[in-house]
């Protein structure tokens, strides 16, 4: 009886406890000095990207939404994060931790905002017009950026639009992005975002409105019927979505000194998408794990130059391949009974 | 047919506000449906014309009719899945006219479907936990920062989902999968997650379909115990003549979209009208 209680725990906080057995062990790396820089450098990145594909996979596994956007809300995060924290330098004369923590918020709730105003008319289509009118949404994000100006001038932000004749000390330069950013992102910072976005949705999933948006995800009519309102939870598993990207974007932006909207185009949200498909739609754990291996292998194999994309691409087919081949999977059911029975008997034995 | 008469009910049926007719126990009680002169066009077609019907507040009552006759489709315009052409609909003496599907299951009208609609990735318990969404609620802030709310509303939550799923006797098959439930199973869930919502009028859409005679024996005994201890109103359609003629008080038969008759089962059974369109050639099948 015991033992099925702490494996029903372990099962429960197994991300959680993969997050930060991870963490340990890199942190210890790092104390050690055996941590190659290389690898240290994408540390902070692939906590990033664990956060897009968690909070993507709220969108796309469980409101059942094929989101094509998601980088769209992660470059409102990353700038937004980067205006707030020098503006904190600055004006403020907080201290880097603080800096770094208004940006965190201030990204999530700009890209929460976004959210809202995006949601509106994207959530009135379904299926496939809605995977087509994100990636339109992205892209609008992406070029809107492009024409925007901020400069701090004292204590005051200004913006224009498409005008880089702004007084005081330009921030954010339209196509040529932000520049010259104080990189005050932190490991740790990383891991207590990952922590936090995980505890959001895992939470969310097991509530009354994650089932709700579950339930809209399994059959609408029936959920109307039983008197969900749709839009509101499609909204809420949405801008949820989009405030965390934008909670990683922030991060991810205060990270590199020089950032530009064209990295966040299509092919970025491309990117996410895959991390959750391989990771297993609707698996909160397996888009961590995939968020992880895709995004440090390509880097890796930066030794293999020539080769690098070939053994990735081998690596998303085989992946493809394994988790959908039925022997495979009736290969696991059978092992998972083959517990199953021997722990039903073992606890059998003791009553 | 010896079970089917001993279940007939007795129940006088008397005319409510001038033309309708309720249950004689129901008289003086608001009715919880009142249609009038309800209609639908789809393009040319008129897949109801001029449907009226009241019923009683603790009524079980019978829509039968042909295939194509539109009984579904009174049902979605009921449940405000179709907005009426013409006519209107008064839910527990509330007009529910502009009304959509959300409002109208607030209003209190609970449906199963005919093709089962269950949310097949979540397991049973969720999905009665779905239909008490709106009777137990609490805030998404509780659910993610799991606040007093949250382990409240779950605890009552879960009770209640076992109180419901104990009428059909499922309470051990809470943690399934409901997609992997045999059909009565899927069949018995809809009606409980229906009933989760608290309605005051049940309508069911064809329950015993798919079900074997003694399932559909104690699908009979349920809604009857269903209609007793929630005292709510329900409406079935259904083409298992058992069934109909076995539980229901008032019947409705519908043809082409149009009433032909409405009366006890008796009554029915004996309109020249009914057996001709329907009971009638059913006979001759069997021969």
């Amino acid at each position: 009886m015991k033992k099925t209680t702490v494996t029903k725990f372990l099962r429960k906080f197994f991300p959680y406890i993969l997050v930060i057995a991870a963490f340990f062990i890199c942190q210890s790396m790092i104390a050690a000095g055996t941590m190659p820089r290389t690898t240290k450098s994408l540390l902070i990145p692939v906590c990033v990207y664990i956060v897009m594909a968690v909070s993507l996979n709220l969108t796309v596994g469980i409101s059942g939404e094929l989101s094509l956007g998601h980088a769209g809300f992660m470059s409102i995060g990353a700038f937004t994060g980067i205006v707030i924290a020098a503006y904190a330098r600055q004006a403020l004369g907080v201290p880097e931790t603080v800096q770094l923590l208004f940006a965190i918020i201030a990204g999530g709730i700009m890209a929460g905002i976004m959210g809202v105003l995006i949601g509106i008319p994207v959530l009135r289509l379904q299926g496939d017009y809605l995977a087509i009118v994100t990636l339109a949404f992205g892209e609008i994000i992406r070029n809107v950026l492009n024409c925007i100006y901020i400069s701090l001038d004292g204590k005051v932000l200004h913006f224009s639009f498409n005008r880089p004749d702004l007084p005081g000390k330009l921030l954010f330069r339209g196509p040529t992005g932000a520049t010259g950013v104080s990189r005050i992102a932190t490991f740790t910072a990383g891991f207590l975002l990952v922590l936090f976005t995980l505890f959001v949705v895992i939470n969310l999933i097991h509530s009354r409105s994650g089932r709700a948006i579950m339930a809209i995800r399994d059959n609408k009519i029936a959920a109307e019927a039983c008197g969900l309102d749709v839009t509101k939870y499609r909204m809420m598993a949405f801008v949820t979505s989009a405030a965390l990207a934008g909670m990683g974007g922030a991060l991810f932006g205060l990270n590199y000194s020089t950032l530009v909207p064209a990295n966040f185009s299509f092919n970025a949200s491309i990117l996410i998408l895959v991390y959750v498909v391989l990771g297993g739609i609707g698996n909160i754990t397996g888009s961590i794990i995939a968020a992880t291996v895709l995004y440090v292998l390509p880097e890796e194999l930066r030794a293999f130059a020539d080769y690098r994309m070939l053994v990735y691409a081998v690596v998303l087919i085989a992946v493809m391949l394994i988790t959908n081949n039925q022997s495979i999977k009736n290969f696991l059911e059978t092992l998972r009974e083959r517990s199953r029975e021997k722990s039903e008997k073992k606890g059998g034995e003791a009553a | 047919m010896s079970e089917t008469v001993k279940r007939k009910s007795d129940t006088k049926m008397v005319p409510f506000p001038s033309r309708a007719i309720v249950p004689e126990r129901d008289l003086g009680k608001r009715p919880v449906l009142e249609c009038s002169h309800l209609g639908i066009d789809f393009g040319g077609l008129r897949a109801v014309d001029d449907f009226n019907l009241t019923i009683g507040k603790t009524e079980i009552a019978g829509l039968i009719g042909p295939n194509g006759a539109g009984k579904t489709t009174v049902f979605n315009l009921l449940t405000k899945v179709y907005q009426p052409t013409t006519g209107t609909i008064m839910v527990n003496g509330k007009d529910t006219a502009g009304m959509n599907t959300v409002q109208a299951n607030k209003l209190g009208l609970a449906r199963t479907f005919q093709n089962i609609r269950l949310f097949n990735q979540m397991t049973v318990e969720d999905n009665v936990r779905i239909g008490l969404h709106n009777q137990i609620p609490y805030g998404m802030f509780s659910g993610i920062l799991r606040l007093p709310p949250y382990w409240s509303g779950e605890r009552k939550q879960h009770e209640k989902a076992m109180d419901l799923l104990s009428i059909f006797h499922m309470e051990n098959l809470a943690d399934e999968k409901a997609g992997s439930l045999p059909y009565g199973a899927q069949r018995r869930l809809e009606i409980v997650r229906a009933l989760a919502t608290n309605p005051s009028l049940l309508l069911l859409d064809e329950p015993a379909a798919g079900m074997n005679p003694k399932e559909t024996e104690e699908l009979m005994d349920n809604i009857i115990k269903i209609r007793d201890q929630f005292q709510i109103a329900i409406m079935l359609i259904e083409h298992d003549m058992n069934l109909v003629m076995g539980i229901c008080e008032g019947i409705c038969v519908l043809n082409f979209g149009k009433v032909i008759a409405k009366g006890t089962a008796d009554e029915i059974q004996q309109n020249p009208e009914v057996i001709e369109a329907y009971l009638g050639r059913q006979r001759e099948d069997e021969e």
